[in-house]
């Protein structure tokens, strides 16, 4: 596969690290989650057939956190952002 | 007379070189061939049919085809180690020297034992195995199985070590074109006229696919002329490369397609350093399949003998390589391209004793015996093809003397690579074949007989359209002109298979898969094309059924009463020909498998005869042999027993080093560690412990603090690259806005520890700075010079349980280091010692590692509960608090002694309490580390033990089936030596 | 004082031939890396400016006198200088940029090979999946070589630069050294 990596350009997946589902970025914080919701958290993944929104990291290149939103029937890939962008967007920050 | 079958050359040379003799042999016999021909068109002129024995039937077979889609002529190609089994004649490129094998007979290819097989065909029919040897089951995999497979099989393998080298790399292009017939050819120019950066692939050695085979004019030139001529151009432009010998063998996401060439194969040897085969892996904006059609034969009684092939390749012989197969040939076609055939060879000579044509109607052939709506029942002759018997329209039966007979029962598109994504081929009934059909990959387009275009005409000009469209959509004009070429119709009348007698009539030739096979597989309702692959091995092995698969779902088709796109294909995989495993490793192989990395006080051990150990890809000292010591456990007491008593030197630069810096680097290791690291004060280090966020260890290590925004983080030696991985995504992901910045270290130091009682007064001689406890006392961590004025860096940190340091300087000077430690150590005896001492000294300490860092053990586990901070979120903290994780009945670290001191441990070991049998019920825990131990004289080991807390001052046993012991233990705290931990602040 | 060893191991670093293709190593060139930190990005470029620090762009370096650069994340680089006189080099980055960076020695993490032949393109095409025939000079990206992480900067097309884990020094050189006797 190839991902267009959003500062670099189409580069080979084989240089890229998979971590699996972009909800990983929605982390509760752990002084204050209740059990269930730090359990979903850490156990619960979406795993659709069709359009799926990943982490992969470029470990072979300028260690970026990616979310490559990818079909998974296909391995289409329509969108490959900066994690760090996507989770400010959320409003994480520090 | 040598190469008797050849056309004589007044009347037609073919693509051969006739001034030259190349000599080869076959079964040991010697041959002569010419530069220009495969070892099956050479064996061939020779008269030589027989090639092989079939698979189950060890029936006599001559090639089918004159390509990559043979299932017959396969043969065990050179000899000794560099020996191939399961080459195709058909493609193998004659040289001088060339040894060739037949296979799968015994004694010989004339004579085979086993050929006796064919006259119990009865027993052989599909599912036999599976029916016959079924009981008892535990005789399958001991005698059924080793007994079949000496019968039924192919070539053998050498057994000895590849000698040769194969070679990997990556190709980028605008368009990858698959295939170099008129329809690739034509494209390529287009293309690459327009300035596209152009891959022009073809698996044959000659470029040019078809029209090398054919006799048509291509502007008023012969096709082969034309096809030079198009190669000189495309040679010509820069932005193009063609890539002859070269087979794409499979379609992968995103443009990407693999490619073996066969760079040294038609070479006796490969030149000097030089790979046999290049694996290319070809990045593609668009890629066009112009892989050409595969001629299918047509089933009938004993089709299978040799010198019955298919009409297309009986003409290539004659029209390329200048051989006529026999001198009395019949043809038997369902279609206007069988015809041509008849009409070449006739033109070359060759006697057409007759055309048998199963249509009715339309022109007759001049001057040839062409008869119309009649069809071959049944041929005669052991080894060789004798006669074939007609039945006429009129149903009249006649026997014809012929010693070959050309087949053509129509032409499939070799849509394979167009399929590799699941997309489903596309039945067409006007040229009664499977075409390429939607979904397939991503900018893969096809065109030429690939995509149904059977004519000269239509192949140029759907080539050169493509090229057009492509170029457009890359931006680039790309007109055209299109050369004058023929544009005859195929016209055919579908004949699957010639319904007659009780004989076996072969569909699948490479696996004896016959009519009644098909027959057999639908009465028992194998019908779905997938199970009737696997039920009767239809369309299995080296050509995957390019000549057979269609006629094999054809004939379902017909049995099912549905339609053939009802019935549907089989899928389609890479690779689209057999690829060697040596090609698939590239350069990857033997000690070039990975590389390796170097401790930089490796030349110094080396000199020192020590023995490495594989630590990853780290070279580690293991221990280093004093002379006089015969065992490994002499030289590993002594380095344990001397650092205890005076001082140790052990290179840890594997270990994982990280810099992180920043205004918020101390806010991130606090939610990366457990335990607190903002207010470590700088120049301390800390030993931290970081979780998993399932509350898990996940990796542990010291993390100094060597300013107020600059800390350096240690991490094991197996973790080193997915610590880096988890703080870049805790940096990137989670906490987004921490001005924080991370960078490997761990090579740019060589780090060494130096422990033992005299390691203060050794480290003095060397630091240039005063090192006593009170100005650098334990847990200290700071930035020193060594031996006047390089910069350095110590730690007064401890694995072994000792007064000691770890030092580091730049690792060009980790050599000189070492030395220079050495020779300080001198006065105190000093000893290097490697990861074996460093495992006694740790396990010794009770420290964890490998063995009990296993991803399944808490921070109570290990008994390090207490280090988990509640009161700051940390990854892991939260699920750390779980009720299973703090359970009192759980697992704990524990130390374990043998009752006698001469008994062994072994890790692996369960503990079961004393008296209890050993079942799963009964098990306690497990033994994860085992030393032995000079200071107690004795094995020592952790584990993890259910209550283990409890339970120290017990006695269990510590069972292991694998090793068969069986050792009553102690339980005992893991601290074996010094636990009040006196030595390392001294 | 202690003797320096290349990363091949030898007291002086070593040139290898093959054909048409030097691979020299490199032995007198100082690197640090420098990120900036959180909103300094203006005082950086400032301070680098007025230092002569070049801080180039995604994917690709810039050469000067005495600082050179390639770019490696976002938000950091890598900073090449002579080691005979910028040996200690964080030492003098830090007197030029302050505390608007990070920055960490990094001379002895690396090995440089530098590469040259007048076409290295059917070598490089089986060591890297980088187009680098598309490339212009200058261009800069980690790939993988051999299973090894690498720098490599495109000086032109007959010039190439490597940086790669100095541990692997002798992996990396041997990589090189098969791939080049089955091209040239």
């Amino acid at each position: 596969m190839i991902i267009n990596h959003p500062i670099l350009g189409p580069r080979d997946a084989q240089e890229f690290v998979y971590l699996g589902d972009a909800d990983l970025i929605h982390r509760p914080d752990g002084m204050t989650a209740s059990a269930e919701a730090m359990h979903d958290y850490v156990y619960l993944r979406t795993n659709p057939a069709g359009a799926h929104r990943e982490l992969w990291y470029h470990e072979q290149g300028d260690r970026s956190w990616l979310v490559v939103t990818r079909n998974t029937l296909t391995h289409e890939i329509t969108a490959v952002d900066l994690a760090r962008d996507v989770a400010r967007q959320m409003g994480r920050t520090t | 007379m040598t190469q008797s079958n050849r056309i004589n050359p007044s009347i037609w040379g073919g693509q051969i070189d006739r001034a030259q003799n190349l000599t080869f042999s076959f079964d040991g016999r010697s041959y002569q061939g010419h530069p220009g021909d495969t070892l099956a068109s050479a064996l061939l002129a020779n008269g030589v049919q027989l090639m092989g024995r079939s698979f189950k039937y060890h029936r006599p077979r001559g090639p089918l085809s004159s390509g990559s889609e043979e299932p017959n002529a396969l043969v065990e190609l050179r000899a000794g180690a560099a020996r191939e089994p399961n080459t195709r004649a058909t493609v193998a490129e004659l040289f001088d020297g060339l040894t060739a094998a037949s296979q799968n007979r015994w004694p010989s290819l004339t004579f085979d034992a086993l050929s006796i097989n064919d006259r119990l065909s009865a027993f052989f029919a599909a599912g036999f195995y599976y029916k016959t040897f079924m009981w008892p089951a535990a005789f399958w995999e001991k005698i059924y199985e080793p007994i079949i497979r000496r019968a039924a099989g192919l070539g053998a393998v050498s057994r000895l070590e590849d000698p040769d080298t194969y070679d990997k790399g990556f190709l980028h292009c605008d368009l990858l074109i698959i295939g170099a017939g008129p329809a690739g050819l034509m494209a390529a120019l287009t293309a690459g006229r327009a300035g596209l950066r152009v891959i022009l692939a073809d698996e044959d050695f000659r470029m040019g696919g078809r029209l090398n085979a054919e006799t048509f004019e291509i502007s008023g030139q012969p096709g082969a002329d034309w096809a030079a001529a198009t190669m000189a151009e495309l040679a010509s432009l820069p932005n193009v490369r063609t890539m002859a010998r070269t087979t794409v063998v499979g379609a992968f996401d995103h443009g990407i397609y693999s490619a073996v060439e066969r760079v040294s194969d038609h070479l006796p040897t490969p030149l000097p350093g030089k790979p046999r085969q290049t694996l290319w892996r070809i990045y593609s904006a668009h890629a066009l399949l112009t892989g050409g059609a595969t001629e299918r034969p047509i089933a009938f009684e004993n089709n299978d003998r040799p010198g019955i092939m298919l009409a297309g390749a009986l003409r290539t012989y004659a029209n390329r390589w200048g051989v006529a197969v026999g001198d009395r040939v019949a043809i038997f076609t369902n279609n206007d391209d069988g015809l041509r055939s008849a009409a070449d060879l006739q033109a070359k000579g060759v006697d057409i004793v007759a055309v048998i044509d199963s249509r009715t109607g339309g022109a007759l052939l001049p001057g040839i015996r062409h008869l119309r709506g009649a069809q071959v029942i049944d041929t005669a002759g052991r080894l060789g093809l004798k006669s074939i018997t007609v039945r006429a329209d009129s149903g009249k039966i006649e026997t014809i003397s012929a010693n070959a007979l050309g087949v053509s029962g129509g032409w499939n598109p070799n849509v394979n690579i167009t399929s590799h994504h699941r997309s489903k081929p596309m039945w067409r009934d006007d040229i009664a074949a499977f075409v390429p059909g939607e979904g397939g990959p991503a900018n893969l387009h096809s065109a030429g007989a690939a995509a149904g275009h059977f004519s000269t005409h239509a192949a140029l000009k759907s080539g050169a359209e493509a090229a057009r469209v492509i170029a457009e959509a890359m931006g680039k004009q790309a007109p055209y002109v299109l050369p004058a070429a023929e544009d005859a119709p195929l016209s055919i009348t579908p004949l699957w298979h010639v319904p007659h007698g009780k004989g076996r009539a072969w569909i699948d030739q490479q696996n004896d898969v016959t009519v009644k096979d098909i027959k057999l597989a639908h009465q028992e309702n194998f019908t779905n094309v997938e199970h009737l692959k696997r039920y009767t091995t239809l369309g299995m092995a080296t050509d995957q059924g390019k000549t057979s698969n269609v006629i094999g779902l054809a004939l379902m088709a017909e049995l099912t009463g549905q339609t053939i796109p009802q019935t549907g294909t089989t899928v389609y995989r890479p690779p689209y020909t057999p690829v060697a495993m040596g090609t698939l490793a590239g350069r990857s192989r033997g000690k070039d498998f990975k590389p390796f990395r170097l401790t930089p006080s490796h030349k110094w051990a080396r000199e020192q005869g020590a023995v490495f150990v594989e630590v990853g890809n780290w070279m580690r000292t293991q221990w280093i042999a004093k002379p006089g010591e015969t065992t490994w456990r002499q030289s590993v007491d002594r380095e344990v027993l001397q650092t205890r008593a005076s001082v140790g030197i052990c290179d840890v630069t594997t270990l994982g080093k990280i810099d992180i810096q920043g205004t918020d680097a101390g806010l991130l290791l606090d939610r990366v560690y457990a335990n607190t690291f903002s207010t470590l004060p700088v120049g301390k280090c800390r030993y931290g412990l970081m979780l998993r966020e399932d509350g898990m260890v996940f990796d542990d290590g010291t993390t100094a603090r060597m300013g107020n925004h600059e800390y350096v983080m240690t991490t094991t030696t197996a973790n080193a690259v997915t610590v880096f991985r988890h703080l870049e995504f805790c940096r990137q992901c989670l906490w987004p806005d921490l001005d924080v910045q991370l960078i490997s270290t761990t090579e740019a130091w060589a780090q060494y520890s130096v422990a033992g009682p005299n390691a203060r007064k050794l480290l003095a001689k060397i630091v240039d700075q005063d090192i006593c406890d009170a100005a650098f006392p334990y847990m200290g961590a700071g930035n020193i010079t060594v031996c006047g004025g390089l910069r350095a860096r110590l730690f007064r940190i401890s694995f072994s349980g000792e007064l000691a340091y770890e030092i580091a300087v730049p690792t060009r000077y980790g050599d000189a280091l070492i030395r220079a430690l050495v020779e300080a150590g001198g006065e105190f005896d000093a000893v290097v010692y490697g990861t074996e001492t460093l495992g006694v000294l740790r396990i010794e300490k009770g420290h964890v590692a490998g063995g009990e860092l296993n991803g399944q053990s808490s921070a109570l586990n290990m008994g390090l509960g207490k280090m988990v901070s509640k009161k700051k979120d940390s990854i892991g903290m939260a699920m750390s608090l779980r009720e299973g994780m703090n359970d009192p009945g759980g697992y704990w670290l524990v130390g374990v002694r043998p009752v006698d001191p001469a008994a062994g441990l072994s890790a692996g070991s369960h503990f079961l309490p004393l008296g209890a049998a050993p079942t799963s019920a009964h098990d306690g825990g497990w033994l994860t580390s085992k030393v032995f131990s000079p200071h107690l004289g004795c094995d020592i080991a952790l584990g993890y033990l259910k209550a283990g807390d409890q339970k120290i001052g017990t006695r269990m046993r510590a069972v292991n089936f694998l090793t068969k012991t069986d050792t009553e233990v102690d339980i005992v705290s893991p601290h074996f030596f010094d636990p009040e931990g006196a030595r390392l602040r001294a | 004082m202690l003797k320096p060893l290349t990363a091949l191991g030898h007291e002086t670093p070593q040139t290898v031939t093959i054909g048409p293709l030097r691979v020299t190593e490199r032995f007198d060139i100082a690197l640090s890396s420098l990120a900036v930190r959180r909103g300094r990005d203006k005082d950086l470029a400032k301070a680098a400016k007025s230092a002569g620090i070049p801080l180039p762009g995604p994917a690709s370096a810039e050469a000067g006198d005495p600082w050179s650069a390639f770019w490696m994340t976002p938000e950091m680089w890598m900073i090449e200088a002579p080691h005979a006189s910028h040996e200690d080099i964080c030492a003098h980055l830090k007197s030029a940029l302050g505390d608007a960076v990070s920055m960490t020695e990094q001379t002895d993490a690396w090995v440089r090979f530098d590469l040259d032949a007048p076409d290295l393109s059917p070598l490089m095409q089986r060591l890297t999946n980088l187009d680098l025939p598309a490339k212009p000079p200058g261009f800069a990206a980690r790939t993988v070589i051999d299973h090894l992480g690498v720098y490599l900067i495109q000086r032109r097309a007959s010039e190439i630069t490597l940086y790669g884990p100095r541990a692997s020094a002798q992996s990396l050189l041997h990589a090189l050294e098969v791939a080049a006797r089955s091209v040239y």
